[in-house]
Parts: structure tokens; sequence; C-alpha cells
């Protein structure tokens, strides 16, 4: 199933599928390393709900909830 | 022959250490580039008779030319071409880091890997083949954990090798694939027949063009191959079957992984520290908590270990003013003990809890803490169309606003930065604290402690407020995006942090120093001349006369606004001033001649003003100094005095409701 990255839950994995969007902050999402095909997982909110941590390539990554929502993820088995 | 080696690399990979024991600090030279506000570092040294000169790149993710710190680098390697540019890698997030090396050897760059951090690699579970990874990537690559100085001789030897040795003809490890080859080659092509574009390396200009990068596409502006480029460029997406710019970075990334394949080995996944301390430092409930702690740690023991010094340096200017007196000539003896000595005394008792609050931040941005700082806060602030790294400046400026300034250089979008620094001024600093008692005091008896309260709390809404309104006007736009790595926790070392809270404090001090210099005179001359002159008719008794009209519908008469003049050196003189015009002496008589000649909504006024008018002659150089701009800073200074003219008419209307005139 296919779902922007902000609407995963913590503990939540997705392969990325698609990145909309345009300019410096897609650009900078790629150079950050999350790619076609790259795995990224869902850690944890910040205490104020806003922004999100992530998991990628073996670091983590922050990323407001508006961002991450150009970023169309795969997540296996769930409805 | 000198050559030239640039240290380029990610932020957190250990950069600076690797910089400061190839060059000790004393041998630094620290500047600017060339008309931007960001940082250049460099200096020589010397390896096996071999002369190196090391310049500092600054630290970044990507080689764009929407960042200015990325411009710079790529300019200054473009158009530099030193003979070696030295890669600092993160070994233990070599993923990521290694996607930059491309970018490196798009550029044709002579480089040399340092796989910094291999011990903090090898914790993780990480296996990494050196050798391997050289003959992948077809340069050289060098294991070294900077923190424990391992391997950085080696390094140099290999720098020193690279730049006898010369740029290695094509690297042929950069291969994209056939498709995306074969359209660079074909803007390749087009490119080589432009005379004005042969001096860049040309498939990395076909590469930024098919990125559809900013500065090369203004490059390309009115050559004769304009049209030709532009229908290559424009023919990529549906040749590639997407934009360029993504396929570019999917193949790069892909390339890392191939090559990791064979260099790496990752053991089973760790529970590492870092996932640990995140779990209380970022926790849901316990976030804010620790955060809140951590922070008045910070400024306790800056306050607490700053008090001694501030003495010191109190009691030592206090006597050379004093020697000074004996000097002959009246009028040099006043010059060199009132002017110099009384006013530098003054500002330079500030300089300890500057100081030490440089040290504090150093700590928690050493041990990784900062960023974390940063992801807590982002969504207030984001709310005040700030970015999370904006928080720690306004926080800093409850203790001084010098440092907190300073402090705005973490954050990347140069418009979040500029309003963050024109704000800062309103948060309340440490040096208004006694202006508010002595006031607040006289006139609020039982209600003097929320007097002063309400001192910070209306610094912080005024902050906000021409927060909100600079971003919707002046500075408009959204804050940069929250896409920010979250480092490993490390220890930090009292070293690296003292020598780090060392360098800031003497660059503040070498840059702003001037500034304060020439404010203490400029206060000096103003205050005792025309010689022998009462202070009424001295010039800032006469500019006090002059302007109190204008304040007049505040309640200010000439004693108050010459005392605001005085008060530009530091916030804290207005007392003294005050006690001075008054021809008073202590806080008690002060406070009795104050109330004895205003009513209470002047005083509260008086302290609203002081908030909020121009911070300080310190403030002043460090915005001059941050911002690289004159512009700004009197814009700023205006914005202030503005600011704080428009807030004390509405607490005089509001007095004069209440029945105060």
């Amino acid at each position: 199933m296919e779902l922007q990255l902000n609407n995963l839950e913590p503990g939540q994995k997705g392969v990325v599928v698609e990145i909309k969007g345009s300019g410096a902050t897609r650009r900078r999402i790629m150079d950050m390393g999350i790619v076609r095909g790259s795995l990224i997982k869902v850690i944890r909110r910040a205490p104020l709900g806003d922004p999100v941590e992530f998991e990628i390539r073996d670091y983590n990554l922050t990323l407001r909830k508006r961002e991450a929502e150009h970023i169309y993820v795969s997540v296996e088995g769930q409805q | 022959m000198v050559y030239t080696v640039a240290l380029i690399g990610n932020p957190n990979v250990g950069k600076s250490v690797i910089f400061n024991h190839f060059v000790p600090g004393a041998r630094q030279h620290v500047g600017n580039w060339p008309g931007k506000t960001v940082e250049k570092k460099e200096g020589k040294c010397v390896h096996r008779g071999t002369e190196l000169r090391i310049v500092d790149l600054p630290g970044t993710y990507s080689l764009t030319a929407r960042a200015v710190d990325e411009l710079v680098s790529r300019n200054y390697l473009v158009e530099e071409h030193p003979d070696v540019v030295v890669h600092i890698v993160d070994a233990s997030n070599i993923e990521r880091n290694l996607y930059f090396t491309f970018l490196l050897l798009e550029l044709e760059a002579n480089v040399v890997v340092a796989l910094n951090m291999s011990d903090v690699a090898a914790e993780k579970g990480y296996t990494i083949d050196a050798k391997e990874l050289s003959k992948q990537l077809g340069v050289p690559v060098i294991p070294t954990v900077a923190t424990a100085n391992k391997g950085l001789d080696k390094l140099k030897d290999e720098i020193v090798h690279a730049a006898k040795r010369g740029n290695l003809s094509a690297v042929s490890s950069l291969d994209y694939g056939k498709a995306t080859e074969n359209v660079i080659d074909s803007v390749v092509r087009v490119i080589k027949k432009d005379e004005t574009l042969a001096k860049y390396p040309s498939r990395w200009f076909a590469i930024k063009l098919l990125e559809k990068d900013d500065d090369v596409l203004e490059k390309v502006k009115g050559t004769q191959h304009q049209r030709d480029l532009r229908f290559v460029v424009d023919n990529a997406k549906s040749v590639l079957g997407d934009d360029p710019e993504i396929v570019l970075a999917d193949k790069r990334y892909s390339l890392v992984s191939k090559i990791l394949e064979t260099s790496l080995v990752k053991g089973a996944k760790k529970w590492t520290v870092t996932d640990m301390l995140d779990k209380v430092f970022i926790h849901k409930y316990l976030g804010i908590p620790v955060f809140i702690t951590l922070f008045w740690a910070m400024f306790r023991f800056a306050y607490d270990a700053s008090a001694p010094f501030m003495e010191i340096i109190g009691l030592v200017f206090e006597t050379l003013a004093e020697a000074a007196a004996g000097i002959p000539n009246e009028v040099l003896a006043s010059f060199v003990g009132d002017g110099i000595f009384g006013g530098l005394g003054f500002i330079l008792t500030f300089i300890p809890p500057i100081f030490f609050l440089f040290l504090g931040i150093s700590l928690l941005e050493d041990s990784g803490y900062l960023a974390r700082a940063a992801f807590i806060m982002d969504r207030l602030m984001f709310k005040l169309g700030l970015h999370g790294r904006s928080f720690i400046p306004m926080l800093l400026g409850f203790g001084c606003n010098v440092p907190a300034m300073m402090a705005t250089r973490s954050i990347e979008g140069e418009k979040d930065r500029l309003i963050t620094l024109l704000v800062n001024p309103f948060i309340s600093c440490g040096a208004r604290l006694p202006v508010y008692i002595l006031i607040a005091g006289a006139f609020f008896g039982a209600m003097a402690t929320a007097a002063v309260w309400s001192m910070y709390f209306l610094g912080i809404v005024v902050a906000i407020l021409l927060a909100l309104l600079l971003r919707k006007t002046l500075l408009k736009g959204e804050p940069a995006p929250f896409i920010m790595e979250l480092p490993l926790y490390k220890t930090p070392t009292i070293r690296a942090s003292v020598t780090h809270m060392w360098e800031r404090g003497v660059h503040f001090l070498k840059k702003a120093g001037t500034y304060l210099l020439a404010g203490a005179v400029i206060l000096w001359f103003l205050s005792t001349f025309p010689w022998g002159a009462e202070v009424e008719m001295s010039y800032t008794g006469q500019i006090g006369h002059l302007f109190a009209p204008l304040f007049a519908p505040l309640g200010f008469d000439w004693r108050i606004v010459a005392s605001l003049v005085f008060a530009l050196l530091a916030k804290e003189i207005a007392v003294e001033a005050l006690g001075i015009i008054y021809a008073v002496e202590g806080e008690t008589a002060i406070a009795g001649a104050l109330v004895s000649s205003y009513n209470p909504v002047v005083g509260f006024t008086l302290m609203a003003f002081t908030l909020l008018y121009i911070p300080c002659v310190a403030t002043i150089g460090t915005m001059k100094k941050e911002s690289g701009s004159w512009k700004w800073t009197i814009f700023q200074i205006v914005l202030t005095l503005v600011v704080a003219y428009v807030v004390g008419l509405v607490i005089t209307g509001i007095g004069a409701m209440l029945g105060y005139t």
C-alpha cells in the first residue's frame, strides 16, 4: 500500500516510491539519502508532535510533517 | 612549492578536529569569504618538508547553488583548483557521506578520502575494507580517528603524495549507467564547443545543467550555444523518463550501495548509547523537562562561574582608572581614566558571562544535544515563522544578546537567521535587570517583582510580534525546511569545548572590540565636553535637552534622555548615570530622586524603554559582524528605537486612562 510518509506511525517502515514537490526542499531530501527504493523507518515524533525523527541509511534524520508529505512510501501488508 | 589543500565534508564528521590538528589555533587565519558571512579558516603547515596551505571549507551536505555555504565551497573548488581536496567522511554514516564523495568526483577534484570516526563505525558493527573502498572509488582512502590522533600522519603522507602526483585523470568509478551517461555526453559535446564554458569541468557542468542548477544556468545565459543546450536539457526528462535531478540522485546512491556491497560488512544492529539517551532526551513527556533542566543548569553555571571574574575585571579597571588620574594633563587623564579604562571596564565585565555562555553552548553543541533542542522546539518556533534552530539564540538572549546573536550561525536559512538577529535584542539580557530592579523597587513596592517579570514577558511578546511582522513584510517567506541530521551523541571533551569557547570569545573581542572601544570613547567625549562643564551642559546633557521635547509625550525629561544615551555603553549604566545627573550616591538615594521627580507610569515606561531601545554598543558591533551589513545594523537601531517609542506611548496612554498624567 502506498502512503505519504507523514501518515506512518512510529515503528512503521516503508520503501520510498516517489518524492513529489520540487526545488530546494526536494533536492535536500534526496541529498540526505531519501531516494527511490530506500528504506525509511519512523522512530518518534518530537514532544510537541512535529517534527518527526526517521531512520534512513543507518542514521537519524528529522523532517517536519509538511516535508514528509512529499515522500510516498510503500508499506507492507497494512490496510 | 606550496600546495593548497581543501578540507571538506558533511557537518559533524570531525573536520574541525582535523583542521586544528593540521593548523594549531595560533596559526589559523579566521575571516570571511569575500562578500559573504560564511566563515573562512585557513593556515599553513609543513609535512616532511612539504609546505601545505590548508583551507577549511564549510561543512555541508551538498554542493548546490541554493545555499550560500555550499556555493562558497563549490566556487572555491571550481575556480581556485586546490591541489588536493580531502573529503572527511564519517565512517559510521558512510552511505550518505559517500554520496558527497561523488559530488566531489563529479567536480573532477583531486580527492583523498579520510575515513574518520572509524572507532564509532566499529562500535556500530561496521567493518569497512578501506583498500577495497579505495579501489572501487579510484581515490586514496585513509582510515582515521581524529579525536585520538590516529591515522592523521598517514593522511598527511597521502595528501602530499596526491599533491605531487596531480589529479588522477577521469575517475572510472563514476558511471551512472548507459542512458544517463549518454545524456550527459550529449550535453558535454555542446559545452566543449563553447569557449566561454571551457574553463569549467565539462562533465560536472553538464550534470549541473541537467539538474537545472541556478548558478550554472546563469553562466550559460548569453553564450552562443545557449539554445542548443536548452534543447538537450529540455529533452533529457523524456529520454530519462524522469526529472534528471531525481535520476542523478538515484544513480549516485545506487552507486554508493554497489560500492559498499564489497567494502562494508554490517554486524548485527546494536543498541547504541545514542538510542538510549534519545529515549529520555527527546521522550514525549520527559523531553521538555530535560530541556529546561539542562538550560537552567547552563545559565546557573555561566553566572556562578563568571561572578568572581567579573569582580576581578571590575577591580582591575577601577585601579587602572584611578592610576590614570595621576596623569598630569587633565583632559588626557580623563580620556584614559574615564573614557578608556572606565568605559571598557564597564563593557568588559560582561566578557566572563559571555565566555561562560559560549562554553556552555559549546558543551551542548559538541555533545550533539543542540540538534535535539532544535528538534524539540521547532514546532513552537515554526508557528512564529521561525526555525527550530532559532530557539537557542533566543534563549541565550536572556543571558547576553552578544553570544545569542553569534549563536545564530547555526541557522541555515538566511532570512530565518536575519529575523532571529533582528529581534534578539528584545529578549531581556542580564544587564537590564539592575535597571528594572532599581526603578521597580522605587515605584512599585510590593508589586516590584511582578513589574520586573512583566519586562521579560514584554520582551518576549515584542520579539514574537516583530518576528511575525518581519516574516510577513520585509523578509517574506517560509522558514527553511527541518531536514536535519540528529548526530550521534559524543562525550564532549573539556579541551575541545574550552578551545571552542576561547576561539569564539577572542574572535568576538577582536571583531567587536574596535566598535566597543570607539563607542566607549565617543560616549566619554559626549559626557565630558565641553571641558569642565556640568553634566547638564555637557554634550550628553545637551543631547538630553535637544531630544527632551521629542520624549515629552513619554514623560521623559532631559535627565532621563541623557541617562539613556549613557546606557548605550551597557544598559546597567543607566542607574549610575541617573546618580551622576541627580548628583546623589547609592541606589536608595537614586530611587528617592526618581520617586520625587516622576510618577509610576513614567517609571514603568522607562523600564520598558530600557528593555526595548538600541541594545548596546556591543550588540551593534555584533549585529554588524553577524549580518555583514551596515544596512541591517542601522535598520535594527531604528527598529528598536521606534518600537521602544511606540510601546512607551501605549504605556503612557494606558497610564493616562488610569488617571496618571
